[in-house]
């Protein structure tokens, strides 16, 4: 077990979760997320991924179990340090959360406002960014006003703007159509690339079999881990020391860069 | 850095915290209203202080005779030649003390058949030195017909009650700003659950506790000042109404309404001790509230 914490980015030891006095919707959730490791997180609906989600944004504490984050354990980490540690985590939230009185841009530009960039270069980041997302023309205006898959990609741009150690993203394709689908996965795989360690929870299993990641299961509350079928899985270590339950056979993970590479406009790679 | 010029919450918006600054208009213009009360009645107090303190008057009776009365006054002024301490003394002349009996007496009257006793005003250089019971022992021991009277005792009553109506004020004071406090409580409290939603998504970014409090500090300082200056501008002529009113009187006793450099300045700083008031207990409410989020 200790071998799995070691340098691990997240690390849930028998977490179990219920809310108030209900049922456990989260039960002995065991796992480490390996530095620049991407992986998918599936399960019905109902199954808990958005709760395993919060439980690793801080949004909740487990009712059991040891949590620790950039190893660090959440049980004996003093509230005042928590704000380091939410602004390594970029989390694309499921219901958006964007907030409705400022523009586009301001949203996106929070992270970067949060943690005290200039405003020279905030403005520089998020432009680029937003421009890389499609939402040039609509900086400006109000995510009420957008159309749900352009406030999804809001939120996304507010996820990845700073930079985040540890991105989560909870159903983030759920708006938009497939070939933005696959553009915002390219974007998380770029932002993969240079480090930064992935969990992207969706039901587009297409999604999951195109990109071959590593899948994280969950079952009526239980985690199973699901090798990737893509050759830079990092979690091998998984394979190694977990039996895979399910016998889901990845599918071979497709080349979709042809698709998008055209399509970069060039501010991404200074953006990245 | 605080979000004065930048702020990440629709506070300005917020239809709730509109009547604050007209309430703080109304704490501040009792404040000025009490602080004047304060200053003139600090001023009055300290130069009856001093003022009279440093005085006493010897009164002679007037007797039959008129021989007696001439060595009475002889006798008194002896009297007051040994005593130690004292600087001056005047004898008050008939006609001054005729002017001082007029509005009593009205100046058809025969006043000079009245037996008008003799007062003699003294001057203490230094009451420290001045050793009252002795001068009253030896005065009353040679001149059976003089008294001695002191202002101090009636002098030491006024001024008691000076500082009694200072300290309500005082109090009063206290419960502007207790009242002030619990407004921008109310109201930051109230903002804080309207921008629930909105904080929590701020926190999950990573924003300091510090960085949401700023933002609700900022605000209530903007409208702290907004109503300190408001109250400043409705309390200060109000004040110098008052103070025309009693000038209009022309009474020497009533207190001196008008004030110096040291007075304006404290008027001036009171729209910014509001405005920091209503910023500090912003600020401490959004964080003692926060330290109960996760
Ligand atoms: N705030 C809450 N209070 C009580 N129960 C909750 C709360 N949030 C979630 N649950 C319950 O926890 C379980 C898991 O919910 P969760 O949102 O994590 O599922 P999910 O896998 O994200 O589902 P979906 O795919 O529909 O988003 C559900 O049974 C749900 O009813
Ligand atoms: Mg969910």
């Amino acid at each position: 077990m200790s071998g799995l914490s070691k340098g691990s980015i997240a690390r849930f030891e028998n977490v179990g979760l219920r809310y108030g006095l209900g049922p456990e919707v989260l039960q002995d959730v065991t796992f480490s997320l390996a530095p620049g490791s991407f992986h998918f997180l599936v399960g019905e609906s109902g199954a808990g991924k958005s709760s395993l989600l919060k439980l690793m944004y801080l949004a909740l504490k487990p009712s059991r179990g040891l949590i620790s984050l950039f190893g660090s354990d959440i049980a004996t980490t003093p509230r005042p340090k928590f704000p380091a540690l939410r602004c390594k985590i970029g989390v694309v939230f499921q219901e958006f959360r964007l907030l409705g009185h400022l523009s586009t841009f301001d949203n996106v530009a929070l992270p970067l406002r949060v943690a005290g960039i200039k405003e020279a270069d905030v403005t520089r980041h998020v432009t680029e960014l937003l421009e890389w997302v499609g939402l040039k023309d609509h900086m400006k205006s109000r995510p009420p006003t957008l159309s749900g898959g352009q406030q999804q990609r809001v939120s996304i741009a507010r996820a990845v703007i700073a930079r985040p150690k540890l991105l989560l993203a909870d159903e983030p394709t759920g708006n938009v159509d497939d070939t933005m689908a696959l553009r915002l996965m390219h974007l998380f795989e770029e932002l993969n690339r240079l480090g930064t360690t992935i969990v992207v929870a969706t039901h587009n299993m297409a999604l999951v079999d195109r990109l071959g990641h590593p899948v994280m299961r969950l079952d009526e509350g239980s985690l199973s881990m699901i090798a990737g079928s893509g050759n830079k899985s990092p979690a091998r270590e998984w394979r190694e020391s977990r039996e895979s339950v399910q016998a889901v056979v990845p599918p071979r993970r497709t080349r979709i860069d042809d698709d998008l590479d055209d399509a970069d406009p060039p501010g991404i790679e200074n953006f990245l | 850095m605080l979000g004065i010029k930048r702020s990440d919450l629709p506070l300005d918006n917020d239809a709730h915290s509109r009547f604050l600054p007209w309430l703080i208009a109304f704490m501040v213009f009792l404040a000025v209203l009490a602080i004047g009360g304060i200053l003139v009645l600090n001023a009055t107090a300290a130069r009856w202080d001093q003022g009279v303190g440093g005085t006493l008057t010897v009164q002679i009776a007037a007797t039959e005779d008129p021989a007696r009365d001439q060595n009475n006054l002889q006798e008194v002024l002896n009297v007051i030649a040994a005593a130690s301490g004292i600087e001056r003394y005047v004898i008050i002349e008939e006609e001054h003390m005729m002017t001082l009996l007029e509005p009593w007496l009205g100046s058809s009257a025969n006043v000079n058949d009245l037996p008008l006793p003799k007062l003699i005003d003294v001057g203490l250089a230094d009451e420290a030195q001045f050793d009252l019971k002795d001068f009253t022992r030896t005065l009353q021991a040679r001149v059976p017909d003089a008294t001695v009277d002191d202002h101090r005792i009636w002098l030491q009553r006024l001024v008691n009650l000076i500082r009694t109506v200072e300290f309500i004020a005082m109090a009063i004071l206290v419960f502007i700003a207790l009242a002030t406090m619990g407004t921008v409580i109310f109201t930051t409290r109230t903002g804080l659950s309207i921008h629930k939603e909105a904080i929590e998504v701020l926190h999950l970014i990573g924003a300091q506790d510090s960085y949401i409090a700023g933002q609700f500090a900022a605000r209530a300082m903007m409208l702290g000042l907004k109503g300190g200056l408001i109250g400043m501008a409705l309390g200060l002529p109000a004040l110098y109404l008052v103070g025309s009113l009693a000038e209009s009187l022309e009474e020497a006793a009533l207190p001196d309404l008008s004030f110096g450099p040291i007075e304006w300045a404290i008027f001036a700083i009171i729209p910014l001790c509001v405005a920091g008031l209503a910023m500090t207990t912003a600020r401490s409410t959004v964080l003692r509230s926060l330290a109960r989020m996760l």
